[in-house]
């Protein structure tokens, strides 16, 4: 358990001194949500009918965008394999990794999309709904895309591999999501599609670390 | 099934196979095909149009069928290392992608007259689409990697991930409204006329077939291309 405190402690602490994944993360999400009125059009009604998606989709990508540097950093320097050889378990180690990237990129995510969502003209009902199913499904996210990260940990051109790999794979998570929103708004019991994705994220929690473990302990 | 782990065993039994797979494969579509697209009934709804279903469900059971075997080949190679189940989940790959393409074109061109319209974003056709791009993730990771032993452990892994798409393909007729038919097998039996049924089960034979000979042939091709790389390695090493 220290092992694993330590380890989210750590990533969180380099994260933080660097700074570059959260900024890039989140003015990745706030740019390209304030690109969609531009590109939708002023009509009144369209953006509303959108919103819950467009958030959901940007912050996916934007999710998506740091995924890269759950491993990659420290299996450039080599700290990967120190950690892969200590007696801690892998799933354990990935689990933090996750966690960490998780406070690092999903947390300000969740901070800044009721923000965007008035850019997005989505009604004052939307905001509970957008925090309460964004903290559900970002923790998701980052548990499948720590699988997509740890298959890809050598590969060539893994940028644009990554994407092909994780986004099939988010598909589920984007759709009861952006439901549990739309959902809310239109006034109807959101609570079963909240439900739904709680149990998304108890299923991948176990079983995303051990998958994404599996993948370090192959790829090395 | 360990025994043919050799790669060689496994080229002989497949040479025992191929033929009779060819001959059957050969025979199914002779008869299958004039069968399921001419001279089988209309149907009293969809009248001719109904005809593509002889294509669209062998297709997608074709492309279910063929990532379970990429699966399980996967699991295979994972926990015994065994390379012919390897090679034959590799093999399974581009093939599987190309019948679940077949059984998504072929599903939209009946849709439009059907349904009004190509494509809908119900359950089955999405989790479809999502096994089309796994199945497309899946080779390109295989081959992303400079050491091959690499691109194949980390290609297996993602096929067994991604198969959990298998039961939310099968079920989610059952378990969402969905405009895409309900499954034709339930505990009263099955819900086909039995003079479509035999076409039907004569165009799966057809496909199945076609998938045995194209994996022996991809297995094989895939040893051979092996003996060669050794080859010049030994010719290289002096």
């Amino acid at each position: 358990m220290s092992a694993f405190l330590a380890l989210v402690k750590r990533d969180v602490r380099l994260s933080v001194r660097q700074r570059a994944d959260t900024v890039m993360v989140a003015g990745f999400f706030a740019i390209t949500v304030i690109l969609f009125p531009f590109g939708v059009g002023p009509e009144p009604g369209v953006l509303e009918r959108i919103g819950a998606g467009v958030l959901w989709v940007t912050a996916l990508l934007a999710a998506l965008l740091s995924l890269d540097h759950i491993f990659a950093d420290d299996a450039q320097d080599g700290a990967l394999d120190l950690l892969l050889s200590s007696p801690m378990s892998a799933t354990a180690l990935v689990a933090a990794k996750v966690l960490a990237h998780w406070l690092t990129t999903g947390v300000p995510l969740i901070v800044l999309a009721p923000i965007l969502g008035v850019t997005l003209q989505m009604p004052s009902t939307s905001v509970m709904p957008v925090i309460i199913a964004l903290t559900l499904g970002t923790p998701t996210l980052s548990l499948i895309g720590a699988i997509g990260a740890a298959l890809t940990l050598g590969a060539r051109r893994r940028g644009v591999l990554l994407p092909i790999i994780v986004l099939p794979l988010y598909i589920p998570v984007l759709i009861f999501g952006v439901g549990a929103v739309d959902a809310a708004v239109m006034g109807f019991n959101a609570e079963r599609l909240y439900i739904v994705l709680a149990g998304l994220l108890l299923i991948a929690a176990p079983l995303c670390p051990w998958a994404a473990a599996a993948a370090l302990k192959a790829g090395r | 099934m360990h025994a043919l782990a050799n790669p060689n065993r496994f080229l002989k039994l497949a040479a025992v196979i191929q033929p009779w797979a060819i001959a059957v494969c050969v025979l199914c579509f002779a008869v299958g095909l004039p069968y399921a697209l001419v001279f089988s009934p209309e149907d009293y709804q969809q009248g001719n149009t109904v005809r593509i279903m002889y294509i669209h469900v062998p297709a997608a059971w074709m492309g279910l069928f063929s990532y379970g075997v990429m699966a399980a080949g996967s699991a295979a190679f994972l926990i015994w290392r065994h390379p012919v189940a390897n090679m034959v989940a590799r093999a399974s790959a581009p093939v599987g992608a190309m019948f679940t393409a077949l059984c998504l074109l072929t599903g939209m061109l009946w849709g439009q007259p059907m349904w009004g319209t190509p494509w809908v974003w119900d359950a089955r056709l999405t989790s479809m689409l999502v096994l089309f791009f796994l199945y497309l993730g899946y080779m390109a990771l295989g081959d992303a990697f400079e050491r091959q032993e690499q691109g194949d452990r980390a290609a297996a892994i993602l096929a067994l991930v991604g198969s959990i798409n298998l039961p939310i393909i099968k079920f989610s007729v059952d378990w969402w409204n969905t405009l895409h038919q309900p499954s034709i097998f339930s505990m009263a039996g099955i819900s086909v006329d039995s003079e479509m049924l035999a076409p039907l089960f004569l165009m799966v034979g057809a496909f199945q077939s076609y998938y045995v000979v194209v994996i022996l042939m991809r297995v094989r091709a895939q040893v051979l291309s092996a003996k060669v790389r050794a080859a010049r390695l030994m010719q290289a090493a002096g």
